[in-house]
């Protein structure tokens, strides 16, 4: 079988989910798809992801009612094993990402990371991923009984639900006591929508000049366009503007069907978080900056100017 | 105690990449320790400076150019340094095997690994080395203190950041914001010189790739390149407006 592993938020399952049972329907193997639902309280979210499997196996368990690392790769590294399956698909979310490692070596698995696109012809799986920073697609390829992949979010396109829905089992499952304590959490909060899943992102860098100017610039176009607002590292290394709003390396991947880099020049380590954006737009007075090689849009010119007209002229 | 801190050895991220007959050509290129792993690096170092008792082990698997991050390490500080020299490409399943061996030899009880590889974009050798030993893991670490055998710190999560704590041993894999690595000093680096660096042969490893790698490409996504000149202000913000409507059509 194909075991996918569901990965729900707020009584929902993710957009990432939708994306992997659409990797998982591409792959052409002539084996069921059974979802994994792991959580407490998560009957909604069994149903929900019933209309796109062939069978749901579902962990419905106070332990688990907070995602930890050894748990997780437990109970999938079990669940693969009872049902025999080939492939194991999850999410490329830092979650996924950090517990797929343990259930590669514990199912003695290769583990393909955060793939683009995956195919199957016999016992060979082939799959591609980014790498140099998002800078080089590589091809992979595995001939195992069982492989672990992760699939990155943002690239396939999410399934549709079907009117029949799949059965549903309950999981048994011989877990572990975490040792990882979770003492505190810092969500991010933000009035605005999810960066990763926004479809227009405006992001800002040292040319906005300062925390003000993000404020006047980035954020004053972000809500005129109904977008996610986007960070250089610089920009947060300073203060100005918080983590969870950092594009690159280090901070999120996007790619949105529109990017707009305000005063940003263009790091490498910025530009591998969101070269994959379907149009990019720069905003930039130097014109010699690397962000306008990757850019389908572009002015050369003051921030201070630049922004205000292109608001006036969207307000038009 | 024992830490050891697993290092990489990357393309400088200011140098463009090249490829050439399908896999990427680092002959001409500036390589560098990858910066993720120096944050483990300089985390080793300053946990002694605070008092922690310990001895730390930078270790390394590559080819033979790999000794030059290694030099780098031992520059920075830590005590000897462990090169497990090889031509072969392993992933980080096979390459976790490898450094879980290493630990136990060593009776290490941290380990510190990059969040992210700059190389593969891998996130999986911390993880995948702490199954291997049973230990637990924080990964993305942002902060980390050590009293006696207890660690505590904030780090990424799926959403925001999470504070934690955890028994060693352990393995830490390490997040922007953990602390800002050091340069060598001069007297450290003429220091460094007489510092142990020790060759392993993988041999002895039992390891073999689990992924095979086919081929790799520069993919350029042609862009439309359209740049305009600011100096008339609303005259470029107009036609900017118009081309996203009408030509990109990507604004209502």
């Amino acid at each position: 079988m194909i075991l996918l592993i569901v990965e729900h938020a707020n009584g929902k399952v993710s957009k990432s989910t939708w994306e992997m049972v659409t990797a998982a329907r591409e792959l052409g193997r002539e084996a069921p798809i059974t979802a994994l639902v792991l959580g407490s309280n998560i009957a909604p979210i069994a149903a929900e992801i019933a209309r796109a499997v062939d069978q749901v196996l579902v962990a419905d368990l106070p332990a688990l009612a907070q995602y930890d690392p050894e748990l997780w790769s437990a109970a999938v590294a079990q669940i693969a094993t009872e049902g025999e399956a080939s492939v194991i698909l999850i999410g490329g979310s830092r979650s996924g990402r950090e517990y797929s490692p343990r259930v590669a070596v514990k199912l003695d698995a290769p583990l393909l990371e955060d793939v683009i696109s995956i195919k199957t012809s016999g016992e060979t799986l082939t799959a591609q991923h980014y790498i140099y920073l998002a800078r080089v697609t590589e091809t992979i390829e595995t001939a195992s009984p069982v492989t672990v992949v992760t699939i990155k979010p943002g690239v396939f396109n999410p399934a549709t639900p079907r009117t029949q829905a799949a059965e549903q089992f309950d999981a048994e499952l011989n877990l572990p006591t975490p040792r990882l304590k979770v003492t505190g959490k810092t969500a991010e909060r933000s009035s605005r929508v999810s960066l990763t899943e926004a479809d227009i992102v405006v992001s800002g860098g040292r040319g906005v000049g300062s925390a003000e100017g993000f404020t006047q610039y980035v954020e004053a176009l972000a809500d005129q366009l109904g977008a996610a607002v986007g960070a250089t590292r610089a920009i947060v290394d300073a203060g100005w503007r918080p983590y969870s709003e950092q594009v690159g390396q280090t901070g999120k991947t996007v790619q949105p069907k529109l990017y707009i880099a305000i005063g940003i020049s263009g790091a490498v380590q910025h530009l591998s978080g969101m070269n994959k954006s379907k149009t990019i737009v720069a905003i930039n007075r130097d014109a010699e900056a690397p962000i306008f090689k990757i850019a389908d849009y572009g002015i050369v010119g003051d921030v201070p100017q630049l922004v205000p007209a292109i608001l006036a002229e969207l307000k038009k | 105690m024992r830490i050891l801190t697993y290092l990489r050895q990357v393309l400088d991220a200011e140098e463009s990449v090249h490829v050439a007959n399908g896999a990427v050509a680092l002959e001409n290129s500036k390589l560098v320790m990858d910066t993720m792993d120096e944050y483990g690096v300089e985390e080793a170092l300053r946990l002694r400076e605070s008092g922690v008792e310990a001895e730390i082990i930078a270790v390394a698997v590559g080819p033979a150019r790999t000794q030059d991050a290694l030099r780098t390490a031992l520059a920075m500080g830590v005590d000897r340094a462990i090169h497990v020299e090889t031509d072969i490409r392993l992933d980080a399943i096979a390459l976790s095997k490898v450094l879980a061996q290493i630990a136990t030899q060593e009776q290490a009880t941290l380990i510190f690994a990059g969040g992210q590889q700059a190389d593969w974009d891998s996130h999986a050798i911390g993880a995948a080395t702490a199954e291997r030993l049973q230990w637990p893991q924080a990964t993305w670490t942002s902060a980390l203190e050590l009293k006696g055998t207890t660690l505590t710190g904030k780090h990424d999560a799926d959403e925001g950041s999470e504070t934690f704590t955890l028994e060693l041993p352990a393995i830490i894999t390490t997040q922007q914001g953990l602390n800002e690595p050091r340069y060598p000093t001069l007297p450290n680096i003429m220091k460094s010189k007489k510092k142990e660096l020790r060759k392993e042969s993988l041999d002895q490893f039992n390891v073999s790739p689990k992924v095979k790698f086919v081929s790799a490409e520069i993919q350029v996504k042609n862009r439309m390149n359209k740049i305009l000149d600011g100096k008339d202000a609303p005259a470029a913000a107009a036609q900017l407006v118009d081309l996203l409507r009408n030509e990109a059509r990507v604004i209502a």
